[in-house]
């Protein structure tokens, strides 16, 4: 027998980084909220490296912010270490990332989540969904609560049917020896949902009095760290560094000779695991002439001794690993704290999903993050995100809110997943998303945060201000775009010393700056912005300016996408109907039933002959209305 | 109504007096006007036909004689903008008028796309629809089948391999963005790219300088011979088409008196232009001067000019070999088997780098070495009939020509300073590209490609 334990608009079953985004932007939206955890201490747990952002990552993590989430401002505050990636390259892949305090971490998500008047946080372990008449009603906890509410949001990350494994150990369990969610998989098996099995690992964690670091390389973070979320203002001042080693020839020994005992070797381990992060046994067999292996010794907060041992992934027995260890440069003498291990869980396929996260088959019911595939704290947070704005909506009779691929890493990352699939957990790369030039690091605002302000998810103030900088940066563009600058002694020097060439004859602002050896700040000096400008709308007037020929090529590229992207396939459209199209792409069709003709045209084995027959056949249906009215 | 304009030759290849390169779109009417001598067709009436001719922007040179009709939407049969020219029906003519089309901005129409956008645009009602999507299958399913047949498995072989060197190098590009602090591989750089760019670069400029050469097997290299009278020059046809007991074909043109022959000279095939004049006695001479003489010398890809052993040089010879100055051309000093009269030194001379062959014709002696110099001049003496790989399908030198300009972009960026990453986005699309040449252009190979070639993560 259950109780009935109350109403809500939305239920979030777990508080991971997507259920803690989920919850929040469903709350934020003025949705009443439930978020369910099994462990109510670790909220925003990682479970994996203490890091956070890196290429596409970061952008992910910025885009988040823009859109009125939580993991910037969280990170932001809690940082041990900030770099900027990528410097030397273009602007559109410069990265942020962070080195995490991971108990900070905790700590100030929880405080957030706590004080947010719409949600209510509460420890359970959720057993089964209410589902009626096919539609997603609630949940069941094990303590046999019923919670009712229009939307509920799973995401549960690696629990599901959680598997750890170390040598020849294996247990059931979530990551860090925490419960794994047994029953709710079983669960949705019942109510039909297609599961496939992954794998991760982890590496060993050490004490670091017990590691030499003289026989490392020091990795400090940036003198001047930049920030995640557009309201941070504060930086962290004392920041901590991470340290360099390397694997060597007597660690791959020891690997070889034990390869007979690594879970992944002896055929133990069924799941899929992700290639790009690999367990330190298979970079050793794939890449055997490889002499060394970096790794990372990344501190796991201000407040532990904790090292993470980041590229040392493996599932060996912990005897090896502790061998293992004790071959590296600085870790000798290590004394490990923690084992390695590998872990196997249920994962849902994407492609039971909408585009807007809601499952096909059970309305009502929403998935989000590991659970649906991926990897990375940064990809489960942006689906969160996502979910928890569409759960939302559904809850309050909104629209919902689907991210197109030209808008931003997070829609890249769910289109990907709902009309692809996955073989193995996603990874976002900054290659999966054709217009990476348009999706940088620094113009995250600009793409997302009016959006984000419509959804509800950014204060007054904050758009205010952000509205300000559009205007500014519009400004200083078009200043730049008139100005005539004059060969005057001044300008040619400062032209020479970046290296260039001299002016011949005066030359608009604009098309000085678009001149590799020259920045805003050079032109700043003989032509100087009427008022006192920010940092950002400088660089933002740069960017745009300089790669303007790229950003142009780029937007007609999404103009055309788009055109297909507007091209709506009617929900219920029977594919059988449609004579033409051929039999591969129809099942392909059925099966992940595109919201449009751009999708369409993006699943694999539907090749162009079928989008026109599809493209023809929707029109027909249009005319065919038209008639029917007339 | 779709944003580009479409092109393709709408009459049944090969067949007919008379082909149609159809356009249509909003950019109809000015492409096609770019390539026009003749009234303007951008400020003509709807629904009228004019007569002009076809240039070649790349040269200036007139190409085809054409008759252009100018239809202007809605009132047409896709109910955008449409244009047809009018062109000699000959494979060679047409195909180049589309290579011209595509080349001035218009996209290679899908199959049955006319038929779809017609559709689209509200000409074709309903019950016609599922015979539209009927077409468009067929015409996919034919058009899959004659590509595939074109298509030479060495030249896929070879683009599969450029796109292999090309997605190496973005996959490089893609782990120093993706893993900055991977210290395995050599940060990529512009001096690098610039030299993994310019050999693909000029790997798909040799295969479009091949396919100019397939095309010349198909159509027959446009050989002119030319002399003063009574050199020889009908003992020269007669040698060449007997001797090789090619095919010979009238074709008369519809406008123009042109007879052409066919021979096959050791797998060369000459197409001999203008022979009308051959066996005319007029004086070639004065023709030289006739603009359409100097035309027809200036379109052949050879040109054989024939002088006598048996007399001196004349100011007519000179003449012609100031007419021919630039062209291929291959000396022939008949009559061996008369008494020398010609200066062979001041033949050598004024043929500068040129072939000099001597024949005695009526005793069919100098022939096999004549032969042998035509061969010699195509393949370049460095190529075998056997190993080249043609392209010849408009479409896929198409894709080339975007591919080079793809990769020349690249290569301006590289220039320019412009970042790798950014510079990399042509890279990424000629192998784009490529891949539609052979109908391979998954996207998550380079993420394959990125993990095999690399030892990556944490």
């Amino acid at each position: 027998m259950t109780y009935d334990a109350g109403h809500y608009d939305v239920i979030v079953i777990g508080a991971g980084h997507a259920g803690c985004e989920a919850a929040y932007a469903a709350a934020k939206r003025g949705a009443k909220t439930l978020m369910l955890s099994l462990n109510l201490d670790m909220v925003a747990f990682m479970p994996c490296n203490p890091s956070i952002g890196g290429p596409a990552k970061g952008i992910v993590v910025r885009e988040i912010d823009a859109l009125g989430g939580l993991m910037g401002r969280v990170i932001d505050k809690t940082y041990i270490q900030m770099r900027m990636l990528n410097t030397g390259k273009g602007p559109a892949v410069r990265a942020l990332r962070a080195q995490a305090d991971k108990p900070l971490y905790i700590q100030e998500m929880k405080r957030i989540l706590e004080n947010e008047k719409n949600l209510t946080l509460r420890q359970a372990m959720v057993e089964k969904l209410i589902v009626e008449d096919g539609v997603c009603k609630g949940v069941i906890t094990e303590t046999k609560a019923a919670y009712h509410a229009e939307s509920v949001v799973i995401t549960t990350g690696t629990f599901m049917r959680g598997r750890v494994i170390i040598g020849d150990l294996s247990y059931e369990s979530g990551p860090n020896n925490q419960r794994a969610s047994v029953k709710l998989s079983e669960n949705l098996e019942e109510l039909g949902f297609e599961l496939v099995r992954f794998k991760t690992g982890t590496p060993p964690r050490v004490n670091s009095h017990t590691i030499d670091f003289s026989k490392t390389e020091i990795q400090p973070g940036d003198d001047n760290p930049r920030h995640f979320s557009y309201e941070t203002t504060e930086e962290i001042l004392d920041q901590i560094p991470c340290w360099l080693t390397y694997t060597n020839e007597f660690t791959h020994k020891i690997i070889d000779e034990n390869l007979g005992l690594s879970a992944m070797y002896s055929g133990m381990i069924k799941g899929t695991g992700p290639r790009y992060c690999p367990s330190i046994e298979d970079k050793v067999v794939r890449f055997h002439d490889k002499p060394r292996h970096q790794i990372f010794l990344e501190p796991e907060g201000r407040n532990t001794e904790e090292v993470y041992v980041q590229g040392l992934s493996t599932s060996l027995p912990e005897f090896v690993q502790r061998d293992m260890l004790r071959t590296i440069a600085g870790l000798e003498n290590a004394e490990m704290m923690r084992a390695g291990y590998a872990i196997e869980y249920d994962s849902v396929v994407p492609t039971q999903l909408w585009p807007t996260l809601e499952v096909k088959n059970i309305p009502g019911l929403f998935t989000a993050g590991q659970i649906n595939g991926t990897s990375g704290y940064e990809e489960a947070a942006g689906q969160g995100l996502m979910a928890g704005i569409n759960a939302a909506s559904k809850a309050l009779g909104k629209d919902s809110f689907i991210m197109d691929r030209s808008q931003g890493y997070i829609g890249v990352l769910i289109d990907d997943l709902v009309t692809k699939g996955t073989n193995e957990p996603y990874r976002l790369l900054t290659s999966r998303a054709e217009y990476r030039l348009l999706l940088r690091h620094d113009n995250a605002d600009l793409r997302l945060t009016e959006l984000g302000y419509e959804l509800g998810l950014i204060s007054e103030e904050r758009y205010h201000n952000f509205a300000e900088k559009q205007e500014l940066i519009k400004q200083e563009k078009s200043r730049l775009e008139k100005e005539m600058l004059k060969p005057t002694e001044e300008l040619q020097q400062i032209i020479a010393d970046a290296g260039g060439t001299a002016l011949k004859e005066a030359i608009r602002a604009a098309d000085l700056l678009k001149r590799p050896e020259m920045n805003y700040l050079m032109i700043e000096k003989v032509s100087p912005a009427e008022q006192q400008l920010a940092w950002d709308v400088k660089e933002q007037v740069e960017i745009q300016i300089k790669y303007e020929g790229y950003i142009v090529k780029s937007n007609q590229q999404v103009e055309r996408m788009l055109k297909m992207e507007n091209k709506l396939i009617p929900e219920n459209l029977d594919y059988d109907d449609i004579s033409g199209i051929a039999t591969e792409a129809k099942e392909k069709l059925k099966k992940v039933r595109p919201l449009s003709v751009g999708q369409a045209s993006r699943i694999s084995g539907v090749n162009p002959a079928d989008v026109s027959i599809l493209l023809v056949y929707i029109e027909q249906g249009k005319i065919a209305k038209v008639s029917n009215n007339q | 109504m779709e944003a580009d304009t479409i092109a393709a030759i709408s009459t049944p290849i090969g067949e007919g007096a008379i082909a149609i390169v159809r356009l249509s779109g909003p950019e109809a009417t000015e492409i096609a006007n770019g390539l026009f001598q003749g009234v303007s067709l951008t400020s003509v009436d709807s629904h009228t036909i004019h007569y002009g001719k076809i240039i070649d922007p790349s040269t200036n040179e007139v190409a085809e004689e054409v008759m252009v009709t100018v239809m202007k939407g809605p009132r047409t049969f896709t109910r955008e903008d449409v244009v047809e020219i009018n062109c000699h029906g000959g494979l060679a003519s047409v195909n180049r008028l589309l290579e011209l089309v595509l080349y001035q901005g218009a996209r290679m129409a899908e199959p049955g796309e006319f038929t779809k956008r017609a559709f689209l645009n509200g000409r074709i009602d309903l019950s016609q629809a599922e015979a539209v999507m009927d077409l468009i299958r067929a015409k996919t399913d034919k058009a899959m089948n004659v590509a595939l047949k074109q298509m030479d498995g060495r030249l896929s072989n070879l683009i599969a391999r450029l796109r292999q060197e090309l997605l190496e190098t973005v996959a490089h590009v893609e782990v120093n963005i993706d893993y900055p602090e991977y210290d395995d591989v050599e940060e990529m750089s512009h001096q690098m790219l610039i030299e993994k760019t310019r050999h693909v670069y000029s790997e798909i400029e040799r295969l479009l300088e091949m396919a100019k050469q397939g095309k010349i097997l198909r159509e027959g290299l446009a050989t002119a011979i030319i002399g003063r009278p009574n050199v020889g020059k009908s003992s020269l046809l007669n040698a060449l088409v007997q001797e090789n007991k090619a095919i010979v074909t009238d074709i008369p043109g519809t406008t123009r008196d042109v007879i052409e022959e066919y021979v096959n000279i050791r797998g060369v095939p000459l197409r001999l232009v203008d022979t009308a004049g051959i066996r005319e006695t007029e004086d070639i001479v004065e023709r030289i001067g006739v603009e359409r003489s100097r035309q027809v010398l200036k379109e052949s890809d050879l040109i054989l000019l024939v002088l006598n052993n048996n007399s001196e040089l004349t100011e007519e010879d000179i003449l012609l070999f100031q007419a021919v100055e630039g062209l291929e051309v291959i000396v022939i000093v008949n009559k061996t088997d008369l008494d020398q009269k010609i200066d062979l030194d001041k033949v050598k001379q004024l043929a500068e780098n040129q072939k000099v062959i001597t024949t005695a014709l009526i005793e069919e002696k100098g022939i096999d070495e004549l032969e042998q110099a035509i061969a010699d001049t195509f393949f370049e003496g460095e190529l075998d009939v056997g190993d080249l790989t043609y392209v010849s399908n408009v479409r896929h030198i198409q894709l080339l020509k975007q591919s080079l300009q793809s990769l020349s972009d690249a290569m301006h960026g590289i220039e320019e300073g412009m970042p790798i990453d950014l510079v990399q986005i042509d890279v990424t699309r000629t192998w784009e590209l490529l891949g539609e040449i052979i109908g391979d252009a998954v996207h998550e190979s380079l993420i394959d490609q990125l993990f095999s070639q690399f030892c990556l993560g944490k």
